[in-house]
């Protein structure tokens, strides 16, 4: 890694590891699958020259598990899959959610269910990257939709992690994966980067999920003379398991607010064109590039179009939806999926307000003419 | 190999006398007790070995981590006052893999049984074998899923009845340790738990090893499968160990042993190999010219 600012011409998948490096990221535990592979072939290069680790585990399981494992060690870590193996990863990914040890999951879109369409994009991964784990759970779930914007949102997903303590997925479609592009990588000092809270005082007071004020419990690593225990059963504040209805009560529903009450400071969005806009297109990733697009030749037309772009998928940014939604006589929901974030944004929407899809599930983007051609329809 | 001699006989391989005398009050989260094992249950004695051990070793509480998976060896790493990891079902050694990567200056020791280590998490075995990293694996073999109710394992002998072979069980079951031995592990040995001084110094032969080593440790489940299998009272269970660790092909042989065939105890298997961690570590800095 340079000390100067670069310009690289990168696949998204390149500078999602490059991303991961700049965030401090020293060990990388993944499994081979396509389209994602070329984050870890690339992590597999980074780590030794920063006196990292990668190893490539004997599944995806143990992939999640032994990323898990490292930072629990206190080093901060990635895996990086697509469907098959988030699927296979999402009972460690609870883990790490009850436990609460910060990870990051890169999550390649392809098509699916099942090995689907290994090398064609897709968007059909929204609902599973929230609700892939069993039981109630908070999750971070970004959405980069540009190669630049992988390499910050790796850095971001880091930032999240280590704040919250959660695992944060990284969620992008293989179209932007494989994209190759120009991307700034900024000075190393100039970079951003954050720590989890380590636990300080005296080892007989520390109670390893007392929470601070921000509802987020200062963690502790091994050898600090800690000692304390970690388990993926429901736990009280001394981190021993509980099964007290009231104890279980309390301990979930602070796990649910930790993410909750800090949804300010990890909603990201864009807007384009909202101001005066009345119709109103949602998209996210490679499928927000197109619409960008189409918004814009709809504004030649003399369309009054907009776009919001959600970048924090979850949690979804519901308020600035809301609020424009009750400005705008449509909302056009566009995804490569056969409806999934339309979910969400039906049940944030006024009933006064016709929300549609642009879905598309055949393996191949949504292209700008798709979706210009569905914003003239709601003009007509 | 095991000696051939009377299996009850207790091998002396401690290599040096004790820092101070072994309590293992000194080792436990007290506030965590009355423990949660069934009268009988053979788990606690191997946990009790396994500490002696961690204590004749003089291994620091604080550089000591144990990671265990989900059934009742599960429980065990809550009581041990240590940093540690009671994960997902069958995963202690994939987690411990990245633990240990992540932080090589930590004693890692994994515990498990047959269920959570040799069939969900068999892949995890025989890949934590190949690798050679620097972690002791305990798996206590009892023969069944106690915490679900007593099903069938990987390890239950032929014809002993479990709650899924109601009509007795037809299916073979693993040698754990010629597992662990063919996928690559650099130190493999059993020890029932009737033996406590042979458990304990052969978990501290492993503990000591450089590399993957992996213990095997016979345990009775008394409540469950002894019950079910009219295999006598607790103390009746454990004495059948000493019929059980007959060499295989000793004459003497008791007509029905509990285990059938048999177990060879001690240590089975050593070699040298490079330690995983280190040998990455070296490589890379070779490669890169460090």
């Amino acid at each position: 890694m340079s000390d100067m600012p670069q310009r690289l011409s990168l696949q998204g998948n390149q500078a999602c590891a490059l991303g991961a490096i700049a965030a401090g990221c020293r060990l990388f535990a993944g499994y081979p699958i396509t389209p994602s592979s070329e984050v870890a072939e690339r992590m597999a290069k980074e780590l030794p020259r920063v006196e990292g680790v990668f190893i490539q585990m004997e599944d995806e399981i143990a992939s999640m598990a032994a990323c898990l494992g490292g930072s629990m060690g206190g080093i901060k870590s990635m895996t990086a899959t697509s469907g098959p193996g988030f699927s296979l990863k999402q009972e460690n990914i609870g883990y790490g959610i009850q436990a609460e040890i910060p990870c990051v999951i890169i999550n390649v879109m392809r098509g699916g269910p099942s090995t689907g369409m290994p090398t064609r994009p897709a968007q059909g991964d929204v609902m599973q990257a929230r609700w892939g784990t069993h039981g109630d759970h908070p999750i971070i779930v970004l959405s980069p939709s540009s190669v630049q914007e992988i390499y910050q949102q790796t850095i971001q997903a880091f930032n999240f992690s280590e704040t919250y303590r959660i695992p944060v997925v990284v969620l992008y479609d293989e179209a932007i994966g494989h994209l190759v592009d120009t991307v700034d990588l900024p000075k190393p000092e100039d970079i951003e980067t954050t720590d989890r809270k380590w636990a300080s005082g005296p080892a007989e007071d520390y109670l390893p999920y007392a929470p601070d004020e921000d509802l987020i419990p200062p963690m502790c690593s091994p050898g600090n003379g800690y000692r304390t225990h970690t388990t993926g059963l429901t736990h009280l504040e001394t981190g021993f398991p509980t099964q007290v209805p009231e104890d279980v009560t309390r301990v979930t529903t602070r796990l649910l607010d930790k993410i909750e009450v800090h949804r300010d400071a990890i909603e990201q969005y864009e807007l384009k064109h909202c101001d005066d806009a009345e119709i109103l297109v949602v998209a996210f990733g490679i499928t927000a590039r197109a619409s960008e697009r189409a918004v814009n030749m709809a504004r030649e037309k003399g369309i009054k179009a907009g776009l919001l772009r959600p970048v924090t998928l979850w949690p979804f940014p519901e308020r600035v939806l809301q609020e424009l939604a009750g400005r705008v006589n449509h909302v056009l929901v566009a995804e490569m999926n056969a409806g999934q974030l339309i979910l969400e944004i039906e049940r944030l929407c006024p009933d006064s307000t016709a929300v549609s899809g642009i879905n598309k599930f055949d393996g191949e983007p949504i292209s700008p003419n798709e979706v210009l051609s569905r914003i003239e329809e709601c003009k007509k | 190999m095991s000696d051939a001699a009377s299996p009850l006989e207790i091998r002396d391989i401690s290599a040096s006398e004790p820092a101070d005398k072994f309590e293992i009050r000194d080792y436990l989260r007290l506030d965590m007790f009355p423990h949660f094992l069934c009268p009988g249950c053979g788990h606690g004695i191997a946990l009790r070995a396994l500490l002696w051990a961690i204590h004749d070793l003089d291994i620091d509480k604080n550089q000591l981590a144990v990671v265990s998976g989900i059934g009742c060896s599960g429980r065990l790493s809550a009581y041990v006052d240590a940093n540690t990891f009671h994960t997902t079902h069958g995963r202690p050694l994939a987690f411990a893999t990245g633990l240990k990567l992540a932080r090589p200056d930590l004693h890692v020791i994994v515990i498990t049984g047959d269920g959570d280590c040799l069939a969900i998490g068999g892949n995890h075995l025989i890949h934590a074998a190949r690798r050679n990293l620097d972690i002791t694996c305990i798996m206590m073999n009892n023969e069944v899923y106690g915490m679900t109710g007593g099903q069938v394992s990987p390890t239950t002998s032929l014809d002993r009845f479990t709650t899924t072979t109601p009509l007795g069980n037809r299916e073979p079951g693993f040698d754990a340790c010629a597992l662990a031995k063919g996928a690559g592990a650099t130190f493999v040995g059993r020890e029932v738990t009737l033996q406590t001084t042979a458990l304990k110094n052969l978990m501290q032969e492993g503990i000591a090893h450089e590399g993957f080593s992996f213990v095997e440790v016979i345990s009775d489940c008394t409540e469950i499968y002894g019950r079910k299998n009219e295999l006598g009272s607790s103390p009746e269970m454990v004495l059948s160990q000493k019929r059980s660790v007959l060499p295989k092909f000793d004459g003497t042989a008791v007509d029905k042993p509990f285990r059938a065939g048999s177990w060879d105890t001690g240590i089975l298997w050593q070699e040298d190999r490079p330690e995983y961690y280190t040998a990455y570590r070296e490589h890379c800095h070779r490669v890169l010219g460090k």
